[in-house]
């Protein structure tokens, strides 16, 4: 170039032009604006929605719920499959919040078929394991995809849709077996609450081990008719865990269930079999109920991937796509915060 | 802030460059960890987190190397309008690169989340538990994140103005990680306007 022209710049300028518009289309394509069959957090969410509408300031799903705090204290055996600091033995803090599976926090409680178990334990390191168990033995669907295709069958006009979605997918038929005929409980107390999703613990030699784990109730469960249920007030199942805690501590075992080798772990519908080895690792305390608007649960997100050291996820897709969801629905759920007021002012979490 | 020198020190220049690939990384992995719910979320939530607060240390960093050293002088011919957007844009990239950080960490923060970086490896929160700071901090990190990008777009397409159509010399005073002989690389595309 010696000499000064026009065509040169032009060129130039051109080929700015191209870099700056590829640069700008593959952040759009990375953001899925050119994707819209993308399942996105924001979608997930929003098929929770019922026809009445999303309850504002309140969680997408699992709305309805009520605070607990108490103590995990474990045992120390738990050592042997995880060097998570939270299975050394001794007591540790615990925030949970009990809940029921409906996108309706006004929901009556006999309406409501899952019941739900959110806590979170801390250890003296900062550290923090955060599980959302449910009361069903398996889960509906194998995979996230199918999730967003049911919710979206649940919420269809079409009559069939649900029919429909349970012919294509059979793995649908145990969660729907379970639903329809397994036992109804009228406490929170009396319910077993299961992780369903597999993790993998990782033990001081670095030795990896697949687990699901669940919460076993102290109380004797008390098999309970729908029909009896719906004669009880709205919200029976928060007044009977209130005074049950307010009366003395409720508990739970916390047991761990070790994956033989070749057992699904990605697949939440498929259980394991029952001879599997179990190890009891400690008994969650609830202590103290507090209503949600000024629990202290309220603006916790029950992340089921937040996770010490020495725990994982595993290859099971749902840990994930809830974590995604979660964190949709809390960003959602926090900003909306006027249309869910706090009753009492200048509470602290 | 400007130094007489024709280019930047080596270890501005080494930096703008690991920064730039760390800042582009970051900023589409934010993009995509937002819009999935597949297990790759958490890939991508694992790196954004640690990565952050890689490139906030990097731009103190940076920061002080840039009170220290300056940076070359702007082409004397260069239109005023044209001069101040360039060393506006300097500010808004300082500003980005230490705010945003310190916003997703406040995010974090502000909902109670542990702020893991790698194992059983975390931060302290910044902020207190408080919905109404998420929230406000969320948005910002959000929207400023695209802000960011749009800058950066304005930066390369600058970068490649001044290379290519004005050929002034501004390119080479930031070109090459590493140090080649000073042969006055200003000088050497010099285009007679």
């Amino acid at each position: 170039m010696t000499a000064p022209h026009q065509s040169p710049a032009f060129g130039s300028l051109a080929f700015i032009a191209v870099v700056i518009a590829a640069s700008a289309a593959a952040f759009a394509y990375t953001a899925g604006w050119f994707s819209p069959q993308r399942l996105t957090p924001g979608k997930l969410v929003a098929a929770f929605a019922p026809p009445t509408g999303v309850a504002l300031g309140h969680r997408r799903n699992h709305a309805k719920g009520i605070c607990f705090t108490g103590v995990f204290e474990a045992n120390g055996a738990g050592s042997e499959l995880s060097r998570a600091p939270v299975f050394a033995r001794g007591k540790y803090p615990v925030l949970g919040r009990f809940n029921l599976g409906t996108a309706d926090p006004n929901a009556p409680d006999a309406t409501v078929r899952v019941r739900g178990l959110g806590i979170r334990i801390s250890t003296p390191d900062g550290q923090e394991w955060r599980s959302a168990m449910i009361n069903a033995p398996v889960f509906a669907v194998s995979t996230p995809e199918a999730f967003y295709e049911m919710l979206r069958a649940h919420g269809s006009k079409d009559p069939n849709a649900t029919a429909a979605f349970a012919a294509a997918h059979p793995e649908f038929g145990a969660g729907l077996r379970w639903a329809k005929n397994g036992p109804w409980t009228a406490s929170y107390a009396e319910e077993r609450f299961n992780s369903l999703n597999s993790f993998v613990f990782v033990d001081a030699s670095g030795t990896e081990h697949a687990v699901r784990w669940s919460l076993l109730p102290a109380a004797r469960p008390v098999a309970v008719s729908p029909d009896e249920l719906a004669k009880r007030a709205p919200d029976f199942f928060e007044q009977d865990i209130a005074r049950r805690v307010a009366d003395t501590p409720q508990h739970w075992t916390m047991v761990v269930t070790v994956a033989g080798a070749g057992d699904p772990t990605a697949d939440p519908t498929k259980p394991w079999p029952a001879d599997r080895r179990t190890i009891e690792v400690g008994t969650l305390a609830a202590q103290q109920v507090q209503a949600e608007p000024d629990g202290p649960c309220r603006d916790i997100n029950f992340d089921p991937t937040v996770l010490p050291s020495g725990m994982r996820t595993s290859d099971d897709p749902f840990p994930a796509a809830r974590s995604a969801a979660y964190a949709k629905s809390y960003d959602l759920r926090t900003a909306e915060a006027r249309d869910y007021p706090r009753t009492t002012t200048g509470a602290t979490p | 802030m400007i130094g007489g020198h024709r280019r930047f020190t080596p270890l501005q220049r080494l930096l703008h460059w690991l920064m730039a690939a760390c800042i582009l990384a970051m900023l589409f992995i934010g993009v995509g960890m937002v819009s999935t719910v597949m297990p790759k979320y958490l890939t991508l939530v694992s790196i954004h987190k640690p990565l952050g607060i890689a490139i906030l240390a990097l731009a103190l960093i940076r920061l002080a190397l840039r009170l220290r050293y300056g940076a070359p002088p702007l082409p004397a011919d260069l239109p005023g309008p044209i001069k101040f957007a360039a060393q506006a844009s300097h500010y808004a990239f300082y500003a980005l690169m230490i705010v945003m950080p310190l916003l997703g960490w406040g995010l974090l923060s502000a909902a109670a989340y542990p702020v893991v970086l790698f194992g059983g490896w975390h931060l302290p929160a910044i902020l207190p538990q408080s919905d109404s700071l998420h929230t406000l901090l969320w948005d910002a990190h959000f929207y400023l994140a695209f802000a960011f990008f749009a800058l950066i777009l304005l930066h390369v397409a600058g970068a490649l103005f001044h290379a290519l159509v004005r050929r002034d010399g501004v390119l080479e005073t930031m070109a090459s990680a590493v140090t080649y002989g000073e042969v006055a690389p200003a000088k050497q595309g010099r285009h007679e306007v």
